[in-house]
């Protein structure tokens, strides 16, 4: 059953595995769920959420895996606080109620099972008769208290739900490996080196120096080993950009994910870089480019993305700018060969596959940018690959 | 688990029945607990009160971003060693003696249990918190400089406090117990604010909050008053001898609620366009 639950919980998002299935069911065994569901499901949030964000997503699967959970014998204490808190449920005729009056608990819970079963069949009344009985002992959380609905309709729909669910896992699964890898590509730009304030002590400089100082200490101190790693990522965005959204996104999702990074910044553009450029999506908040070119200094490494397809003018006139409003006093290839300039350390990846790559607009850029390479995995990793290189080449 | 292990909050720190219980797990499953919240829910006061209500020793690591995961552990201290060796004051010979223990360290090495806080992880590098993985897994270190290993007697208790500025690594967050502190509800501010100024007639208490929650549902204002602010905001205003009418009219000792040139403009904009409808 928690198994399942795990899944539940993965198809919604929360990256649980063995590890915090492990976790739970040692918690189950030491009794911090007691057999309550509400504290199961604190337990379990608590496992099984890494931030708050997962709550919403935890909350949903929740609601979904136990609305459908039919009566079961790991549940009965569930019941049997119910029905020690609950007043009598309302279907119950008065001769009935005189009846349970004279019962056992062992009796009554009888009673309750017989209900429950005939209820599973015919279908109804689900929801009334766990919601009226009065306080329910699930109230705590983000879930409702009817989804202890006990349905034979409601199970068997969930079920149903769970398989798809658990194909769309599948699916979705992929997509992650796709921008781990994306992720693991770009985890081999971290780059140490060692800069800024001395305030490491070099033991072996200073032993050295002391011992030519005459055994009289002489303390030599360096700056500690760090990640310097930033990166600038410019995007094209618009246009016939708007086909290869989902590969960027990956791309910009795994950059943004990544822990390597000192540093990392993006730009948007379309088309060319002019001028300026936007610091968002729907291009309204923008940043002069020759402010961009003070702010980031040769240091940082550059990737462009950007299909390299357009109308050659646009790289090549004044004015040429695709936006109208853009009224570019320079040429964007200027622009193009600036940022070249500036950063010795830089490639552009291309999402359209290489086939494409004959038009003029792209001979232009790559006249500029020689490191073109197309947006797949291995493109990445040789992009990659020649950033390191540009890197070293630049120390 | 035991009575005298499981934690109900003390009588300065009153705690949800949803965090005694996660509390209680994790002491239990001897695993970190990763507390988040906003600012000013106790996430820091709570390792206190844990400390408190089990009556164990609370060793205190404050995370600063020049913090290493190695200064919890320990410090070797070279300049000395090598000042002593210089001037013949200590005896060099005695490597151990240079080995300071960080926090961690520390709790490892004692034999009681103690309870560790690192506060404010996220102030640290990125790395910090992977760089702790083993130790907090096996609960052990080792020390290169004297070949020793420190394994801990007892487990202590980690209770780890986060503002949520940087992600934390995957990795670390799997292993650890979380919980985030949501913003107490009217009910529980009331029984909070009891704790810290007992004597306050509660009629002014309920004034308070009325316009305390007024101002954190306004959207315009950013960084919203925490319930640590409400409770300096109520001390201001009992020292400064405001009464409730007087509380009705505006909101004396502003500053303490809002601490930004932005959302103070916001307050006003709002109370003008409360009084104009």
């Amino acid at each position: 059953m928690f198994i399942d639950f795990m899944y539940h919980l993965r198809s919604y998002g929360l990256k649980v595995s063995s590890n915090e299935w492990l976790i739970l069911l040692d918690a189950l065994d030491r009794g911090h769920a007691a057999e309550s569901l509400s504290k199961f499901y604190l337990l379990a949030r608590a496992i099984c959420c890494r931030t708050e964000q997962d709550y919403d997503a935890y909350d949903r699967s929740f609601a979904e895996f136990f609305e459908g959970v039919t009566y079961s014998e790991s549940m009965k204490d569930q019941f049997e606080q119910w029905l020690k808190d609950a007043k009598p449920p309302r279907v119950l005729t008065d001769a009935e109620k005189q009846a349970l009056e004279a019962l056992s608990l062992d009796e009554v819970r009888q009673l309750f099972e017989e209900r429950m079963k005939e209820q599973k069949e015919r279908h109804d009344g689900g929801n009334r008769w766990i919601g009226t009985g009065g306080t329910s002992p699930f109230g705590h959380g983000g879930y409702n208290p009817a989804g202890i609905r006990v349905g034979g309709e409601g199970a068997q729909h969930s079920a149903l739900q769970i398989a798809s669910k658990r194909l769309f896992a599948n699916f979705r699964r992929d997509i992650i490996i796709d921008t781990r890898q994306i992720g693991l590509a770009l985890r081999k730009l971290k780059h140490w080196g060692r800069e800024g304030h001395p305030n490491e002590l070099d033991l072996d400089a200073s032993i050295e120096a002391t011992g030519k100082n005459a055994g009289d200490i002489q303390l030599v101190f360096r700056p500690e080993r760090k990640n310097n790693l930033k990166l600038l990522l410019l995007m094209d965005v618009g246009g016939s950009m708007t086909y290869h959204t989902r590969v960027c996104e990956q791309l910009f999702s795994a950059a943004h994910q990544s822990v390597h990074f000192k540093e990392f910044k993006h730009y948007y553009f379309h088309n060319c870089p002019y001028d300026y450029m936007f610091a968002d999506i729907e291009q309204e908040e923008r940043t002069l480019t020759q402010d961009l070119l003070r702010s980031f200094d040769s240091s940082w490494m550059l990737i462009c993305v950007g299909d390299a397809a357009m109308y050659p003018g646009e790289l090549t006139e004044v004015g040429g700018a695709i936006d109208y409003f853009q009224r570019n006093a320079e040429p964007g290839l200027v622009w193009l060969q600036r940022l070249k300039k500036h950063f010795p350390c830089s490639v552009w990846l291309n999402p359209e596959p290489i086939e494409y790559w004959r038009r003029p607009s792209n001979q232009i850029i790559r006249s500029i940018f020689s490191e073109m390479f197309p947006m797949s995995v291995d493109g990445i990793e040789s992009a990659i690959e020649t950033l390191k290189r540009q890197k070293q080449k630049g120390l | 688990m035991g009575e005298r292990n499981s934690f109900k909050g003390t009588s300065t720190y009153i705690a949800s029945a949803e965090l005694q219980e996660i509390v209680n797990v994790a002491c239990d499953l001897q695993r970190p607990l990763l507390i988040r919240g906003e600012p000013g829910t106790g996430k820091t006061v709570l390792a206190k009160a844990v400390a408190d209500a089990l009556q164990l020793p609370l060793l205190t690591w404050h995370v600063k971003s020049s913090s290493k995961a190695q200064d919890g552990l320990y410090v070797y201290d070279t300049v000395q060693r090598l000042n002593d060796s210089r001037f013949g004051t200590g005896d060099v010979q005695d490597i151990a003696k240079y080995i300071k223990l960080g926090p961690l360290g520390k709790a490892f090495r004692s034999a009681e249990r103690t309870i560790v806080l690192i506060d404010e992880i996220d102030k640290a590098d990125l790395e910090f918190p992977n760089d702790l993985l083993h130790e907090l897994d096996a609960m052990s270190f080792y020390i290169a400089e004297t070949g020793e290993t420190i394994t801990a007697q007892k487990r202590p208790i980690i209770i780890i406090t986060s503002n949520a500025e940087k992600e934390l690594p995957d990795a670390f967050l799997r292993r650890c117990i979380f919980h985030y502190i949501s913003f107490p509800e009217a009910e529980e501010m009331r029984r909070i604010l009891k704790v810290h100024h007992p004597d306050i007639d509660a009629k002014f208490v309920s004034q308070c909050l009325v316009r305390f929650f007024w101002l954190r549902d306004q959207p315009e204002i950013r960084k919203k008053p925490s319930t640590s602010e409400l409770v300096d905001w109520i001390g201001a205003l009992v020292r400064g001898g405001i009464d409730q009418k007087q509380l009705e009219k505006d909101l004396p000792f502003l500053g303490v609620l809002l601490k930004k040139e932005n959302d103070l403009q916001a307050y006003k904009n709002s109370l003008r366009k409360n009084t104009r409808f």
